[in-house]
Parts: structure tokens; C-alpha cells; sequence
């Protein structure tokens, strides 16, 4: 009893009667995960009532086109630099790993392709994704979440403008298509760092290197990182403005929207990975 | 005319209105007064749709607001200018693009014209010449008149201003108050003024309606305001520190 007692803490003795045992200790936790579903249910249908909306308002790209190139230069335009980063040291990285697997094993005349292949399906548009979440997807619920704060949101309503056409559907596409052109970049860049290490480290010729590249080279490969790449763009844009629309409660409901923004996407984007993986290969 | 029917809102367990009955004739300038945090922004914003009742409903025009179709809402709106009590200017704007918005949303006008009536809204407003200025460069006071200038840029049927002179110099305030009975003098606007200002009330006020504990308590004309009987009332005329109304809001 003692042993028991110690593991509560101080607790009064009174919160282990049977009573008070089911009332408390039960119920509590069950009412708060029973919410909780609830919660993620309401938002989840929420999260497509948006999506819907903002489909709707496809048909009417072209009167809304120049929105829609302000948001693909400020997502892909801007994020190039950043992803450009990433690209050449996922690439080098990349590079040393798969060497360091193969020594002794297979001849490094195949690093090029086992180190492009990786980078094609994974590590491009995965590193793409999960920076373009931090930087692209926080930006947006920063962004839509100060708006709503300041009520600009409903200043827009008031002005008989759409946030969901005005603020999210240039948002939400730019992110379906801009990724998967960061993607493109990130692999790019990504097979030329790798390279550089190969060069660096074990003194690789670029016609051995680039040459099984290119003899394992399959479109399907990037294709199919660029289909991850598309749905990936489209969850960090959904998520950034669905957050941000949500947002309640000042400077402080801000900050706490751009980090669910984040958290949300990026765990978003790890477990549509394995789906689609587990779908296209 | 915009009728209001017993009018819900609970924001949680806070109760706000509780069963506000209200008609605004057309061509009517209302005053709603009453101390802060009462509920009057929630009222107004209710008016657009922009929250929506628990309980109750808004016939504007004869049409119930929260059952139209969005494209019926928006056609409804349009015909509001809002100005919002914090101004809720767009700040990624300059004061131009802010004003101009709508027009571009809207209408099918050249950008000159846009402009030339950009520029006439300013100047109604008393800011000439600052259509390139960003928000975060201008003052609390400034940033109500660019809000101003776009809410009457369309030229609304409909006005509620949401405490138009808090925060202007006495001048600045008398001039904003001259806007607002030009504007339902000559263009026949129907306005509702949410103020403090009770020397505004007494120059603008067709009608003064004072909410309080989620209803309203008074309606009629400044006279009758002044010589009220009812002990909030008085105390919210005469400015008193003492009386029924408590420094802290109570629960209902
Ligand atoms: N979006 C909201 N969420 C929760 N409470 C709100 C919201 N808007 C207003 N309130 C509450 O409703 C009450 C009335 O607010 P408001 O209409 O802004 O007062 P005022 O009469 O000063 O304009 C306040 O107590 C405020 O806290
Ligand atoms: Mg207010």
C-alpha cells in the first residue's frame, strides 16, 4: 500500500475509493479523448469543406491569376535559395552514406545511381517538402493567423470578398505546383553534390559517376517523387492556411499557429511518405 | 431597413446579447451607445453576418441574412461599408490598394478612374496624398479614416461605423461627424454609429439606442436621452462613477 501510495504522489487518500477512482481517474480521461476525436473530426471535415471550397474557385483561375503568380513567386521563388541548401548537402550526404555501404562490397562505379535513385524518390522531394513546411507552411499560418487576429479577416467578408478565394486557393496552389518544381531543383543539385563528394572523397571520374546515372535512370523514379512532391506541397499549404484561419487570441494564438503549422505538416508529410511509397513502389 | 429579432450570442458560457429587438429605418442615422464591452461590435458585426446568432435572426431588406447563399450574402454586403472599431486595415497594402480593393474586386473601372475616386475618398476623409503610405506608418486616428474611406468607397446603401471618432483630436472628430450627416444627408444612407462621444451622439443622433446587459434598454431622440429617468441611463449621460452600472461587468 505504501509502494502504491508513493507512486501518487501525496494524493489524499479519499482519490483511491472506488468511487471516486471511477469518477475521476476513469471518466476524465475518457470524456478528454472522446473530445478530443471529436475535435479531430470536426477539423479534419473542416479541412476538406475548405479544400472543397477552394477547388470550386479553380474555375475561376484566370480572374484570380494574378494572385495566384504573387503566391508562386513568393513560394517557389523565394524558397530557392533554401532548398538549393538543403539540396546540396541531402546530396553529399547522400553520397557518403552510400559509399561508405558499399566499400568493399560493390564497386563504386554504381554510387552514382544508388545515390540518385535515393535522391529522386526520397530524399528530394522529402527535404523539399519538410523545409517548404517550415519555411512555406509556417509563413501562411503566420500570415492568415495575423489576419484573423486583426480582423482583416472579416474585414474581407465585409467587403463581400472570399477569404477561402482571395487568401487561400492562390496559397493552396501555389503549393501543389511549386514544390514539385523546388523537387525538381532539389534533385538537380542534389546528384551534383553528391558528386562533388564522390570527386572529393574517391577521386570519381563524372563519366563513371554520371554515367550510371544515367544508365539507371528511370522517369518513373522522379516521377514518382514528384506525385509525393504534388501531395506534399498541397498538405504544407493546406495545413499553413487551415491553421490560420483558426487562429484565436492575439500575438500569442499566432506564434501558437505557426508552430501547429509545422508540427502538423511536417508529421503530415512523413506519414503520406510511407503511404505513398508503400502505393507507387 | 434592417431588422433585428431577438438576438442571441454566448461566446461560451459568456452571455453577450440576450434578445436585442431593433429596427433601422432607411435614411435613419442610429446612435447605439452603451459602456464598453457591452456587445455593441458583436451587434453590428451580426448585422453582416460576419458572426452568427445563437438565437434570433436580421432581416436586411427584408431577406434573413444567415440563410442566404454565399452569393446572395455577398451581394447583400456590398451594399455595407463596415468600418471596423481597430480599422483592420490590410497592412501587406499600401493605403491605396487598400481603399481600392473592392473596385478592383467589384467593378469593371480603368485603374485612372479608381484612382481619381481613391483620391476623392481620401480627401473626404482629410488625408489627401498619403495613397502611398503603409498602414504601420500612420497614426490610431489615421488608420480610422483610410478604414473610413474604404468602407464608403463603394458607395454603400448602408453604413455602421464601429466608434469613428475614438482616438481623433476634438477637430478631427467634429470633421469625421460633418462627414457622417453629409453622407446620409445627400446620398441617403442609412448609418449606424457605435460611440462614447456623447457630444458626437447629440450632433448625429436621429435615434439613440443604449444597450446594456445584452439589450436595449433606451430608445429615442437625444432629448429624451438627456432627460431620461432610467438610473443607467443617467449615469452613462452624467458620466458618474456611482450608480447602477459597476466597474465590473456582472454575470447574468
Ligand atoms: N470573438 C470573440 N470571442 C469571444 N468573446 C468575444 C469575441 N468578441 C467579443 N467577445 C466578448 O464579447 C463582449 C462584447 O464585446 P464587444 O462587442 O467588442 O464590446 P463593445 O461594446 O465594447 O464593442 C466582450 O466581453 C468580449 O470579450
Ligand atoms: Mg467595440
Amino acid at each position: 500500500m505504501r509502494k502504491h501510495f508513493k507512486l501518487f504522489g501525496d494524493a489524499p487518500f479519499f482519490l483511491f475509493t472506488k468511487k471516486y477512482f471511477i469518477s475521476i481517474w476513469m471518466i476524465k480521461p475518457i470524456t478528454f479523448i472522446g473530445q478530443r476525436t471529436i475535435l479531430f473530426f470536426e477539423n479534419t471535415g473542416a479541412v476538406f469543406i475548405m479544400l472543397g471550397r477552394t477547388l470550386r474557385y479553380l474555375a475561376h483561375l484566370w480572374s484570380n491569376r494574378q494572385l495566384v503568380a504573387d503566391q508562386m513567386m513568393e513560394l517557389g521563388v523565394r524558397s530557392i535559395p533554401l532548398v538549393l541548401f538543403v539540396g546540396v548537402f541531402a546530396g553529399a550526404v547522400a553520397s557518403v552514406q552510400t559509399a561508405y555501404q558499399l566499400e568493399g562490397y560493390i564497386s563504386y562505379n554504381y554510387l552514382g545511381a544508388a545515390t540518385s535513385v535515393a535522391i529522386f524518390i526520397e530524399l528530394g522531394p522529402v527535404l523539399t517538402a519538410l523545409v517548404a513546411a517550415g519555411r512555406v507552411g509556417a509563413s501562411m499560418a503566420a500570415e492568415i493567423g495575423t489576419m484573423k487576429v486583426t480582423e482583416q479577416i472579416d474585414a474581407l467578408e465585409s467587403l463581400a470578398i472570399d477569404p477561402i478565394r482571395y487568401l487561400a486557393m492562390p496559397r493552396i496552389l501555389s503549393g501543389f505546383v511549386m514544390i514539385p518544381v523546388l523537387t525538381i531543383f532539389a534533385d538537380l543539385i542534389g546528384v551534383l553534390g553528391a558528386y562533388a563528394v564522390a570527386y572529393i572523397n574517391l577521386n570519381l571520374p563524372p563519366e563513371i559517376f554520371f554515367g550510371s546515372v544515367k544508365e539507371f535512370f528511370s522517369l518513373l523514379n522522379v516521377f514518382s517523387g514528384l506525385i509525393k512532391a504534388f501531395f506534399f506541397g498541397g498538405i504544407t499549404a493546406i495545413i499553413g492556411c487551415y491553421v490560420g484561419f483558426s487562429t484565436t487570441g492575439g500575438a500569442e494564438g499566432v506564434g501558437q499557429a505557426t508552430i501547429k503549422a509545422f508540427v502538423l505538416s511536417s508529421a503530415l508529410i512523413l506519414l503520406n511518405d510511407y503511404l505513398l511509397s508503400m502505393i507507387l513502389f | 431597413m434592417i431588422s433585428i429579432k431577438n438576438l442571441h450570442k454566448n461566446f461560451d458560457s459568456k452571455v453577450v446579447l440576450r434578445g436585442v429587438d431593433l429596427d433601422i429605418y432607411d435614411g435613419e442615422r442610429l446612435v447605439v451607445v452603451g459602456r464598453s464591452g457591452c456587445g455593441k461590435s458583436v451587434l453590428l458585426k451580426h448585422i453582416l453576418n460576419l458572426m452568427q446568432p445563437d438565437e434570433g435572426y436580421i432581416l436586411v431588406d427584408n431577406i434573413a441574412i444567415k440563410k442566404v447563399q454565399q452569393k446572395d450574402l455577398f451581394f447583400l454586403r456590398k451594399q455595407f461599408g463596415f468600418l471596423f472599431q481597430g480599422a483592420a486595415l490590410f497592412d501587406s497594402m499600401t493605403v491605396e490598394e487598400n481603399i481600392a480593393l473592392p473596385l478592383y474586386e467589384h467593378t469593371d473601372m480603368q485603374s485612372e478612374q479608381i484612382n481619381a475616386k481613391v483620391a476623392e475618398k481620401l480627401d473626404m476623409v482629410g488625408l489627401p496624398g498619403i495613397q502611398k503610405l503603409k498602414p504601420a506608418e500612420l497614426s490610431g486616428g489615421m488608420k480610422k479614416r483610410v478604414g473610413l474611406a474604404r468602407a464608403i468607397i463603394m458607395d454603400p446603401k448602408y453604413i455602421l461605423y464601429d466608434e469613428p471618432t475614438t482616438g481623433l483630436d476634438p477637430i478631427m472628430a467634429a470633421n469625421i461627424d460633418k462627414l457622417i450627416i453629409e453622407l446620409s444627408n445627400k446620398l441617403n444612407v442609412t448609418s449606424i454609429v457605435v460611440t462614447h462621444d456623447l457630444q458626437s451622439v447629440s450632433k448625429i443622433a436621429d435615434r439613440v439606442v443604449m444597450l446594456h446587459r445584452g439589450q436595449i434598454i433606451f430608445s429615442g431622440n437625444v432629448e429624451d436621452l438627456k432627460k431620461s429617468k432610467n438610473e443607467v441611463v443617467y449615469q452613462f449621460v452624467h458620466a458618474e462613477a456611482e450608480g447602477p452600472i459597476q466597474p465590473k461587468p456582472r454575470k447574468y
